[in-house]
C-alpha cells in the first residue's frame, strides 16, 4: 500500500480497485447489462462448464464487455453440456449447448457485441425460481 | 461608536452597539423584571445565563419570545416588552418557578429582601395551578456548614452562586448537577461543602436571590450570651462594618456610621466594646515586620527567602491557598488576621488585665465576612477548645440584633470605643478596601526602613477597584514592587505567575471578595447596584482622612502592648500569640460510585 | 489478487450483530474453506442495509439474492445449494406479505423499490472496514477534486446551490453554514460532526458511521478545508462501540492512505480527525450544548449569538455539521448541484433517512427522496400496518415531534410541511400508531423523555414539562378537569414560546399536535372518564352484567380487594371506587357476565 499523492494517483487506484467491486456493481443493475447464467450442476462441472465460466468471464473483461455471470443448477439439458444462458439487456434469455472456449468467444463477439445469432441455441422450456 | 436604532413599546431609541435589550430599555425608563440576571459594573461581574426567562419580551418577525437579558439590540427591531403575550408567558413561568419552591416565605431569612418574593408581589400571584395534587416539589437536603446554609428547595437555577464560584472566584466548588427537574446547583457528587474546596468567601450568598444560600445565623448564641451574668462579652467591629451597616436602616450607601454602631453595641448590652481596626495595626506591625525582614535578608544576598509576601488578613484567601496551591504555602505572611488577633490578645492580656478566665469570656466579632465564621473554628485558633473568638456574626446578622433590641439605629448618639483595645489609626480603617492593607503596611514600613516620615501619607497607585494592579514605591532608593488583587480569579492569575517564575513583586495583597471587604458576603446585600460597593470604597478613604492618627505604628495603645506585654514585632511572645501556620488541603474527596 | 465469482454480503450492523451475524460470517468462511470455495467466493461484512425487521440479511451476488431472517445454521444450506448448486434456499427468501410470492431481488421487495439511496448509498455494500473498497466506489474522489481544484468558496458555492440542508433537525442551509463559518480568522478551526445521535429508536447517524465510516471522514475533511480548519472533531456516544470502531478503523486507514494528516495528496492542507465521547444526553445533540460537552463542561445549551461559526469550541470558530449531512458531501460534489437539487421539493433537497418503528409490518432503516408521501412511506416501503389493524397516528421528529393523522398522509415530507403540519423533521424518526394507541398516553410518553433529558437550565423546560407531563398523568389516571385542559394548552405554548433551546421549544410538540389532533380523545378522557383506545388502566371499569350473572360467588371470591359483593345465586355488583382494575373477575367468571367498558 502506497500514499495517495494526487487525484491521478487517486483515480489509478481506483481503476484497479474497481473490478474487485464489479461482481456487485453489476449485479445491482443487472437488466442493464449482459447476464449470463452458467449451469453448474454435476453434468456442467463434468462437462467443462466450471473452465468454461472462467475463461468466458477473463474474455468478457479482455473485451469491455460489461456481463454479470453466475451460477445456476442444471437446467435439463444434460445432453448438451455445458450449458449458458445469455440474456441481453431487453431481450428474451438465449440458451446455448455445447459450449467450450470457442463458442464461448463466439457468443460473446458474435451475438453479445454484434447481435449476430450463433449457432447451438436450444428453445427453452423451464422457469427460474424468482419467476 | 457603532449605534442602531430601535422601538421598545413604541418609544424611538438609539443605543450602541451590543446593547441588551434589557439595558436599553432600563435607559428609558422600562423595568422589565428579571431573576437569574446579575451583573456588578466595573467589578467583573457577569451572570448572563437567559436561563429564568421572566424577562422574556416580544421582538417582531421572531418565532419565540426573546430573552432581553441577552439578546442584543437590531437596527430596525421592534420590541414589544409587555403585549398581552409576554405578560402571560412571564406569569407562568414565574408560577412554574414558585410552583417548585416553598412557600415558607415567613420563616425564611431572606423574606423581605428576596427578588423571587418581590416578582410574586409584582405579578400579583394570589393561586398557581401547578401547586397542589400530582404536583411535585423538589426534596433536597438542608446543608449546615461552618459558614453557609443551602437550602437546595428554594434553588431557582439562577446560576449566580455558580458564576461567583467558578468564574469569580476560580474556586470550583459549586456547579449545577443532575438533569431535568432535579437539576440543582450542588458541590461535586454532592459532598458536604466542608469536603469541597469550598473557602466560605460566601460570594455565592451574596448573590443569591432567594433564600438557598444563607449565612449560619449566631445571633441567638450572642443573645444568650449577653443575658448569661457569668460570661464577660467582648465584642470586635471590622473596618468595612461601619461605612455599610447604615444601609440596613435605610441611611445613605456610604454613611460611617462608627459612632452609633458603638452605640447601639453598648445598648445591646455588651461589656466591652472593642474595634478590630486596633488589632488591624497590630497586624501591621507583625506583617510590616515580617516583610522587612525577608526583605532586609534577600537584599543582603539570601535568595532562598520565600518572596513576595503575601498578605494573610482574608480568611478565604487562606482557605483557597490551602486548597489550590498548598506548595505555595510559605509565602504568606504568617501573621494571623486581625479578628484572630483581637481574639488572642482578649483572651490573654485583656482577660489579665481584667482578671477573667477564659472560659468566662465571650469574645464576638462583627464581619462584613462569612468566612470569618469558618475561621474562629479553626482548631489552631483554640486554646484547650476554647476559641480565642466565640462567634462572628455579620453585618446583616447585627442590623437583626438592633432591630429586635427596639434600638433607633439612626437617632443614636455618637459613643466611643472601650479602651485599651479600642484605639486605632487611618490605616486600619483601609483594611475595608482593596489595596487598603498593603498601603497601611507601606506606610509603616517606609517609616521604619528609612527612620524619615512619610512625604505623602495617601497612596494614590495602590487604590482603585481594578482586578489586579500594581505600583513600584520608591522606599528611598529602594524599589518595592506591589501587587494586589481581589476576586480570587485575580488572585490565581498572580499565584501561577509565581509559578512560573514570572512574578516581579516583593509584596502582594490579596482579597478574595470583589472589592475587597467593603463587598464582603456578610455586607448589606446590594443586590447588584454597583454603586452601592463604590459609595463604601469612598468612605473608607473618607473615614482614613478624618482619623487623627494615619499609621499604624504611631498607634499610642499599640506601643504601650509592645512596651508592657508583646515585647517586640515578631518577637517570642508575638509568634506565640499573633502568628499561624497553614496546612495542605488539596482536596480528596471519597466518593462512594457504588451508590 | 484473488478474483472472486460470488460475494457473500453480511449485515454486520448493531441490529443485525445483535442476532448473531457474526456467527453466520464465521459459519460461512469455515464451510467455504471446507468445500474449497474460499478463493472463489468472498465473505464481507457490511453496515446495515436497513430492512431491520427481517434480519439478519444475507446478500448473494451477482445473483442479486436477498436472505432475510438468516440462522447461523442455514449457512451450511445456502453453501451447498445455493452457491454450489445454483439453487436459491426459498425457505430464506422474503415473502410478499400480499401475494406471499417469493421475492429474491431486494429491489422487486416494497421496502426497497419506492427508496433512494444517496446517504445510504455504501451501506450494506462495501466492507466498511476497508478503505479499498470505499476508493473502488468513487471514495476521496470529491476530497481530491476540491483540493486539487483549490478553491474552497467555490465548493460552499455548490453546497449552497445544492440546496441541502441540515439533516440534525433544524434543516439549516449547510453551505450557508460554512460560509458563516469560513470568514471569521483565528489560530485554530474545528469540524466538526455530530453523531450524538438521541432520538430514541433513531439509528440512522449510527448506521452511515457503522456502514460507510470513510464517507463522513471524507466529508469532514472538505468541510474543513471550505472553512479552514484543519482540525476535525467527532462527537460520538459512548453507547456506539460499533460505530466508534468503525470510525477508528477508518480513521487509521485514511492516515495511512495519506488521505487525513500533513499535506494530503500534495495539497498542502492538513487535516486529522479525533473522536470525542459524549455520555448519552439529549440535550448535547443541540449544538453550543455539544461544544460545552466537549470542552469538559456540563453539557447544556447556551444563548447564541455567539453563533459556534464565530465562538465554538475553546472559543474558536467552529462548525458542527450531522452525520447524515455529511454522508452527502462527497456524492454532491461527485455528482453535481444540479443533479442533487433535482432530487426532493422545491426548498428540501435530496434525501432523508428515515428510522421506521412503531405498528408497522417493515420496521427499518429507510431513505427516500424529500417529497414522498407519508402514505408511500407507511403502506408502500413500510407494508401497512401490523396484524391489519386501523392506522391512526404517525409521529416525526423525534420526542419532540408532532402525531399527524390520516389526513396529512399525502402530505410530501420536507421541512416546511411538516412544521405547518405540526411536527418537524427532526432527525428522522418515525413512529407509527395505530387504532390501540392513546393519544394522551402518547403524548405522556414523549413528555417523560424530555423531562428526564432536559438539561435543567431554562424554567419553562425544567420545570414546565414536569408540569405538562403531571397533568398529562392526572388526565390518563381519570382525575383531568377541562381547566386541566386549558391549564396544559396555555402551558405547552408558553413553554415553546419562552424555552432556551431547540429542545425546550419543540418539547410540548406531542401534547400541542394530539390536542389538535385527537381533542375529542382528551375530552373523552376528562368528561366521560373514557379511555377511547382503551390503553389507560385507571379508566377501565369492570362491569357485571346483571342477566348473564348466575351468582355462583368465583368473582367475589377472588376479587384481592373484596370489591364485589352479592349472594349466592344473586346477581353480583362490582364496588367500582374500591375495584383496582386487576381483571381477576374478568378472567374467574365462567358466564361471561363480566364485561370491559
Amino acid at each position: 500500500m502506497s500514499k495517495v499523492k494526487s487525484l491521478a494517483d487517486l483515480k489509478a487506484m481506483r481503476e484497479k480497485l474497481q473490478s474487485t467491486l464489479d461482481v456487485r456493481e453489476k449485479a445491482e443493475n443487472p437488466e442493464s447489462i449482459v447476464q449470463i447464467k452458467v449451469a453448474m450442476a454435476t453434468c456442467g462441472i463434468a462437462a467443462g462448464a466450471k473452465q468454461v465460466m472462467e475463461h468466458m468471464m477473463a474474455k468478457a473483461e479482455e473485451l469491455k464487455i460489461a456481463a454479470v455471470f453466475t451460477q445456476t443448477g442444471c437446467m435439463g439439458y444434460c445432453h448438451a453440456e455445458p450449458t449458458l444462458e445469455v440474456r441481453m439487456p431487453g431481450k428474451d434469455p438465449i440458451v446455448f449447448g455445447h459450449v467450450d472456449n470457442n463458442k464461448a468467444d463466439e457468443i460473446l463477439t458474435k451475438y453479445v457485441m454484434n447481435g449476430e445469432l450463433v449457432e447451438g441455441i436450444i428453445p427453452v422450456n423451464y422457469e427460474t425460481i424468482d419467476k | 461608536m457603532d449605534t442602531v436604532k430601535l422601538t421598545i413599546d413604541n418609544r424611538a431609541i438609539e443605543v450602541p452597539k451590543g446593547t441588551t435589550i434589557l439595558k436599553a430599555a432600563q435607559s428609558i425608563g422600562i423595568d422589565i423584571p428579571t431573576l437569574c440576571h446579575f451583573e456588578l459594573d466595573g467589578l467583573d461581574v457577569h451572570n448572563r445565563p437567559g436561563g429564568c426567562r421572566i424577562c422574556v419580551v416580544e421582538v417582531e418577525k421572531r418565532r419565540n419570545l426573546a430573552p432581553a437579558c441577552v439578546t442584543e439590540c437590531m437596527e430596525g427591531m421592534l420590541v414589544r416588552t409587555n403585549s398581552i403575550r409576554v405578560i402571560n408567558a412571564r406569569k407562568t413561568v414565574l408560577e412554574l418557578i414558585l410552583s417548585d419552591h416553598p412557600a415558607d416565605c415567613l420563616q425564611c431569612a431572606k423574606s423581605g429582601n428576596c427578588e423571587l418574593q418581590d416578582l410574586a408581589i409584582r405579578f400579583g400571584i394570589r393561586e398557581n395551578p401547578f401547586i397542589g395534587a400530582g404536583h411535585e416539589m423538589s426534596q433536597y437536603q438542608v446543608e449546615v456548614s461552618p459558614s453557609i446554609i443551602r437550602d437546595m428547595n428554594k434553588c431557582v437555577m439562577c446560576r449566580r452562586c455558580e458564576t461567583m464560584c467558578n468564574e469569580m472566584q476560580t474556586v470550583g466548588a459549586l456547579s449545577a448537577i443532575e438533569r431535568g427537574f432535579p437539576a440543582v446547583v450542588s458541590t461535586a457528587f454532592n459532598q458536604h461543602l466542608e469536603l469541597s474546596p469550598c473557602t466560605f468567601c460566601g460570594q455565592c450568598v451574596a448573590v443569591c436571590p432567594v433564600g438557598a444560600l444563607t449565612e449560619v445565623d449566631h445571633t441567638p448564641k450572642i443573645i444568650r450570651a449577653i443575658a448569661d451574668p457569668n460570661k464577660k462579652t467582648v465584642v470586635q467591629v471590622a473596618p468595612a462594618v461601619r461605612v455599610a451597616l447604615g444601609e440596613e436602616f435605610g441611611m445613605e450607601p456610604g454613611s460611617i456610621v462608627t459612632g452609633k454602631l458603638t452605640a447601639a453595641l453598648k445598648a445591646l448590652g455588651f461589656d466591652y466594646v472593642f474595634d478590630t481596626d486596633w488589632s488591624a495595626d497590630l497586624t501591621i506591625m507583625e506583617e510590616g515586620t515580617e516583610l522587612i525582614g525577608r526583605l532586609t535578608k534577600y537584599l543582603g544576598g539570601d535568595k532562598s527567602v520565600p518572596l513576595p509576601i503575601l498578605t494573610s488578613c482574608c480568611p478565604a484567601w487562606v482557605n483557597f491557598f490551602e486548597h489550590q496551591f498548598p506548595e505555595m504555602k510559605n509565602l504568606p505572611s504568617t501573621a494571623k488576621s486581625p479578628q484572630q488577633m483581637f481574639g488572642a490578645i482578649a483572651k490573654s492580656y485583656f482577660a489579665e488585665k481584667i482578671n477573667c478566665k477564659r472560659e468566662d469570656m465571650v469574645c464576638v466579632s462583627v464581619m462584613p465576612c462569612l468566612a470569618k465564621k469558618y475561621e474562629c473554628s479553626r482548631d489552631e485558633f483554640k486554646v484547650n477548645g476554647n476559641p480565642d473568638v466565640d462567634y462572628s456574626i455579620s453585618t446583616r446578622e447585627l442590623a437583626r440584633l438592633i432591630k429586635m433590641a427596639n434600638i433607633d439605629f439612626a437617632s443614636l448618639p455618637d459613643e466611643k470605643f472601650d479602651s485599651p483595645l479600642g484605639e486605632s489609626t487611618g490605616a486600619a480603617v483601609i483594611f475595608g478596601a482593596t489595596g487598603g492593607v498593603i498601603e497601611a503596611a507601606v506606610r509603616t514600613a517606609y517609616e521604619v526602613i528609612t527612620k524619615k516620615p512619610l512625604p505623602k501619607i495617601d497612596f494614590e497607585e495602590l487604590r482603585g477597584l481594578e482586578g489586579v494592579r500594581s505600583a513600584t514605591i520608591d522606599v528611598d532608593g529602594l524599589k518595592l514592587n506591589i501587587g494586589i488583587a481581589h476576586g480570587l480569579h485575580n488572585a490565581r492569575k498572580l499565584l501561577e505567575d509565581i509559578k512560573a517564575g514570572k512574578c516581579q513583586f516583593h509584596a502582594i495583597e490579596i482579597m478574595a471578595c470583589p472589592g475587597g471587604c467593603i463587598d464582603g458576603a456578610g455586607q448589606p446585600l446590594h443586590h447588584g447596584n454597583s454603586d452601592i460597593v463604590k459609595a463604601r470604597w469612598e468612605a473608607i478613604y473618607r473615614a482614613d482622612r478624618e482619623m487623627p492618627i494615619r499609621k499604624s505604628h504611631e498607634n499610642p495603645s499599640i506601643q504601650a502592648i509592645y512596651k508592657e506585654f508583646l515585647g517586640e514585632p515578631c518577637g517570642h511572645k508575638s509568634h506565640e500569640l499573633l502568628h499561624t501556620h497553614y496546612f495542605d488541603k488539596q482536596t480528596t474527596v471519597e466518593v462512594d460510585l457504588g451508590k | 489478487m484473488a478474483k472472486y465469482k460470488m460475494h457473500v454480503l453480511i449485515c454486520g450492523g448493531t441490529g443485525c450483530k445483535s442476532s448473531n451475524s457474526s456467527d453466520i460470517v464465521e459459519n460461512f468462511q469455515k464451510i467455504l474453506a471446507e468445500k474449497n470455495l474460499q478463493d472463489e467466493v468472498q465473505v464481507i461484512k457490511t453496515g446495515c442495509f436497513g430492512f431491520c425487521e427481517k434480519g439478519p440479511i444475507v446478500k448473494i451476488m451477482p445473483d442479486n439474492t436477498f436472505y432475510t431472517q438468516v440462522k447461523p445454521e442455514d449457512v451450511r444450506n445456502i453453501v451447498e445449494e445455493h452457491i454450489i448448486k445454483g439453487r436459491k434456499v426459498p425457505g430464506l427468501l422474503y415473502v410478499n406479505p400480499e401475494n406471499k410470492e417469493h421475492v429474491s431481488d431486494s429491489k422487486h421487495m416494497g421496502f426497497y423499490k419506492k427508496q433512494l439511496r444517496i446517504a445510504l448509498r455504501n451501506c450494506g455494500f462495501i466492507n466498511p472496514e476497508n478503505i479499498e473498497e470505499y476508493i473502488a466506489r468513487d471514495g476521496y474522489q470529491a476530497l481530491a477534486s476540491v483540493l486539487e481544484q483549490n478553491d474552497p468558496e467555490a465548493t460552499i458555492e455548490l453546497i449552497k446551490k445544492s440546496g441541502l440542508r441540515g439533516r440534525g433537525g433544524a434543516g439549516f442551509p449547510t453551505g450557508m453554514k460554512w460560509s458563516l463559518c469560513r470568514p471569521n480568522k483565528a489560530d485554530q478551526k474545528y469540524m466538526i460532526c455530530n453523531a450524538d445521535e438521541g432520538d430514541p429508536g433513531a439509528f440512522m447517524d449510527r448506521s452511515i458511521l457503522e456502514g460507510d465510516p470513510h464517507s463522513i471522514i471524507e466529508a469532514m475533511a472538505i468541510g474543513g478545508f471550505c472553512i479552514d480548519a484543519t482540525k476535525g472533531l467527532v462527537y460520538i456516544r459512548a453507547e456506539y462501540p460499533l460505530a466508534i470502531h468503525r470510525l477508528q478503523v477508518a480513521i487509521e486507514q485514511a492516515r495511512e492512505y495519506g488521505l487525513l494528516g500533513k499535506d494530503i495528496m500534495g495539497s498542502g492542507f492538513d487535516f486529522d480527525i479525533e473522536l470525542r465521547y459524549g455520555a448519552g444526553a439529549f440535550v448535547c445533540g443541540e449544538e453550543t450544548a455539544l461544544i460545552h460537552s466537549m470542552e469538559g463542561k456540563r453539557g447544556e445549551p447556551t444563548f447564541k449569538p455567539p453563533f459556534p461559526a464565530v465562538e465554538g469550541y475553546l472559543g474558536k470558530p467552529s462548525n458542527v455539521n450531522n452525520v447524515e449531512t455529511l454522508a452527502n458531501i462527497p456524492v454532491i460534489i461527485n455528482k453535481g448541484w444540479e443533479w442533487f437539487s433535482s432530487i426532493g421539493t422545491e426548498k428540501s433537497k435530496g434525501t432523508k433517512v428515515f428510522a421506521l418503528a412503531g405498528q408497522i409490518n417493515n420496521v427499518g432503516l429507510i431513505e427516500v427522496p424529500m417529497g414522498t408521501t407519508l402514505r408511500e412511506v407507511i403502506y408502500e416501503i413500510g407494508g401497512g400496518i401490523k396484524g391489519g389493524k386501523k392506522f391512526k397516528a404517525v409521529q416525526t421528529g423525534g420526542p419532540s415531534g408532532g402525531c399527524l393523522t390520516e389526513k396529512f398522509l399525502d402530505t410530501p415530507i420536507d421541512y416546511e410541511n411538516l412544521v405547518a403540519a405540526g411536527s418537524m423533521m427532526g432527525s428522522g424518526g418515525m413512529i407509527v400508531m395505530d387504532e390501540t394507541s392513546c393519544m394522551v398516553s402518547v403524548a405522556k410518553f414523549y413528555l417523560d423523555f424530555t423531562v428526564e433529558e432536559s438539561c435543567g437550565k431554562c424554567s419553562p423546560c425544567r420545570i414546565g414539562n414536569k408540569r405538562l407531563c403531571e397533568i398529562l398523568d392526572k388526565i390518563t389516571k381519570g382525575n383531568g378537569t377541562m381547566q386541566d385542559l386549558d391549564e396544559l394548552k396555555n402551558l405547552a405554548k408558553v413553554i415553546k414560546d419562552t424555552a432556551l433551546c431547540g429542545l425546550g421549544q419543540t418539547s410540548p410538540n406531542p401534547v400541542l399536535s394530539t390536542i389538535d389532533n385527537f381533542w375529542d380523545e382528551y375530552v373523552a378522557h376528562v368528561v366521560d372518564k373514557k379511555c377511547p383506545a382503551g390503553q389507560c388502566k385507571a379508566l377501565k371499569q369492570y362491569v357485571i352484567d346483571p342477566e348473564k350473572c348466575k351468582g355462583c360467588t368465583a368473582c367475589a371470591r377472588n376479587c384481592p380487594v373484596n370489591a364485589i359483593h352479592g349472594t349466592v345465586k344473586n346477581p353480583h355488583e362490582i364496588d367500582q371506587s374500591a375495584c383496582i382494575k386487576c381483571g381477576t373477575c374478568y378472567e374467574k367468571c365462567k358466564f361471561n357476565a363480566i364485561s370491559i367498558k
